[in-house]
């Protein structure tokens, strides 16, 4: 009992942390530090996705947030800017009042939902029993996320793998230059001079 | 007992708030993206926060493992005492289960995962008992999981796919800033 | 910038030592998935770190030296191919689309080898598309 209390202390405190760094995420003007920010905010994440047992979500979310997007990020930032421009006011009134209706009425939302860990939600009682108890004996494999991922749901795989197919191929199309013009381009002023600031 | 009650789904809402405001305010298209990839971060912890069972443990079945005796219960035990002394001297220890967590269905009983292809037919017997909602392991959902597991992974290649058009933005108008390449735009009024 | 990298002896030499056991963790995550957390997305991504790491430290002339980048951009279409295939190949022997229950005499087997070979596809998907997205974002980049 008492480990569970803790593992509950951790969550507060942990998704406590995330939400404060969301804030700051949004009030640095910084490019580069708003970047290395969410890298933190995806490690706390994957801290979170662990504590509420979601391990392979977790192993995810440290490789691909903190890592590839963070550098993915800071690659955009070498070819712009690093700055982002002062003038437009911290907090706007227009946005913040929608942000707020919003944010209340979702908060009104969750008061009709199942607490956090409440065995009897109906989220638990549709097919998820089913997976756990079959997937031993249908498909063999201790990983039920594994299972689930690969076999019960293949085709939903397939059309994910899929998109992550098209969507490198739109990057490519989108950035990649023949190798032999590289360098010739004269756009290139403007993006040479930001790169130096932004790397120095 | 310190549990998080509604204070999950209450910052998830107070991150995708965080995310969406950031998105309609900011007019730097990369704070913009990040925004974007906060209200994603706050989809996923609604689900995962949705998937967890009190007491449950990962969804990947134990073998061997010391904390599997510990759990089992009597309907367990009963059965599989040919297997392991272990679990019937745990198994006694162990205090009663809340009543809740044995109505939940999300548990399995199996005393030897080896990841054989043909189980004994005491595991199958098992997990055939376990159907009936008699819980001895607590498996958390594992279906939010596997949804979340997959929309990361899309989520940074539409991410990448997105500072790619902001590249692209950058060499043709020379800025990030919304605001200035609606300006410099002629199709604009 | 590129310089001053290239002269960081500790992160060459640390890299030099890491880069072959983040490549067999890569792996070891890619086959190990059935049993432990992992699987080809996430293994995927590690392989696609570990080539960035790479990239990062030695430059980007150099990687494209240690891996043609072409082979990246073959993967990405070959792991699709890979996954739709077992589909296929899963209703050539009388199943349903992406059933592996018909792919060995035992059902159990046929998951099991069902389950390693479109993992392999996402692997090889994931990673290919990783390291093109970055390699696209450094070719961008005045050398």
């Amino acid at each position: 009992m008492r480990g569970r209390c803790l593992i509950g202390l951790v969550d507060i405190l942990l998704i406590t942390l995330l939400a404060a760094t969301a804030l700051v995420i949004i009030a640095v003007r910084d490019l580069f530090a708003a970047v290395m920010l969410a890298g933190i905010f995806s490690l706390i994440s994957a801290g979170l996705f662990t504590v509420m047992d979601a391990v392979d979500v977790a192993f995810t979310e440290a490789a691909v947030g903190a890592g590839i997007s963070t550098v993915l990020m800071l690659g955009t930032l070498m070819l712009t800017t690093s700055r982002e421009r002062r003038g437009t006011a911290r907090i706007q009134i227009l946005p913040l009042i929608v942000v707020t209706l919003t944010g209340a009425a979702l908060i009104y939302g969750t008061l009709d939902m199942p607490i956090y860990g409440d065995p009897q939600a109906p989220v638990h009682h549709h097919v998820a029993p089913e997976y756990i108890a079959d997937s031993p004996h249908e498909v063999g494999v201790p990983n039920i996320v594994t299972a689930v991922l690969a076999s019960y749901r293949g085709y939903d795989t397939l059309g994910e793998t899929t998109v992550v197919f098209i969507a490198g191929t739109g990057v490519l199309l989108l950035l990649k230059r023949p190798r032999r013009e590289a360098g010739a381009e004269p756009t290139k002023n403007t993006s040479g001079d930001q790169n130096q600031t932004a790397s120095g | 007992m310190l549990s998080p009650g509604l204070y999950n789904y209450w910052i998830v809402v107070v991150l995708m708030m965080a995310g969406f405001y950031t998105l309609i305010s900011r007019g730097n298209l990369v704070k913009k993206l990040i925004g974007l990839n906060i209200f994603q971060v706050s989809v996923f912890m609604l689900y995962i926060s949705m998937g967890k069972v009190q007491g449950g443990v990962a969804p990947i079945l134990i073998g061997e493992m010391p904390a599997h005796g510990h759990a089992a219960t009597h309907a367990a035990h009963d059965i599989d005492s040919s297997h392991d002394l272990h679990h019937d001297v745990h198994a006694k220890e162990s205090p009663p289960r809340h009543p809740n967590e044995s109505e939940g269905v999300l548990s399995d009983v199996l005393p030897q995962i080896d990841a054989s292809p043909s189980l004994s037919p005491a595991a199958v017997q098992l997990a055939e008992l376990q159907k009936t909602g008699d819980a001895t392991i607590v498996y958390s959902n594992p279906l939010p999981h596997v949804l979340i597991l997959t929309a990361i992974v899309v989520g940074v290649a539409t991410t990448a796919l997105g500072l790619a058009l902001v590249v692209r933005i950058n060499e043709q108008y020379g800025t990030i800033e919304e605001d200035e390449i609606h300006v410099m735009d002629p199709e604009q009024p | 910038m590129k310089e001053s990298i290239h002269h960081q002896v500790i992160l060459r030499v640390v890299a030099k030592i890491l880069l072959p056991y983040i490549l067999l963790f890569a792996l070891y995550v890619q086959f190990h998935g059935d049993f432990s957390p992992g699987g080809g997305f996430q293994a995927g991504v590690i392989f696609a770190a570990g080539i960035i790491l790479y990239t990062l430290i030695f430059g980007i002339e150099q990687a494209y030296r240690a891996i043609d980048p072409r082979i990246f951009e073959v993967l990405l279409a070959l792991g699709v191919c890979l996954y739709a295939g077992v589909g296929v190949w899963a209703l050539v022997s009388g199943g349903n689309f992406l059933d592996y229950s018909v792919l060995a005499h035992d059902p159990v087997h046929g998951q099991h080898l069902g389950i390693l070979l479109i993992e392999l596809g996402v692997g090889l998907t994931v990673t290919a598309v990783m390291v093109s997205i970055f390699f696209a974002f450094v070719s961008r980049g005045g050398r």
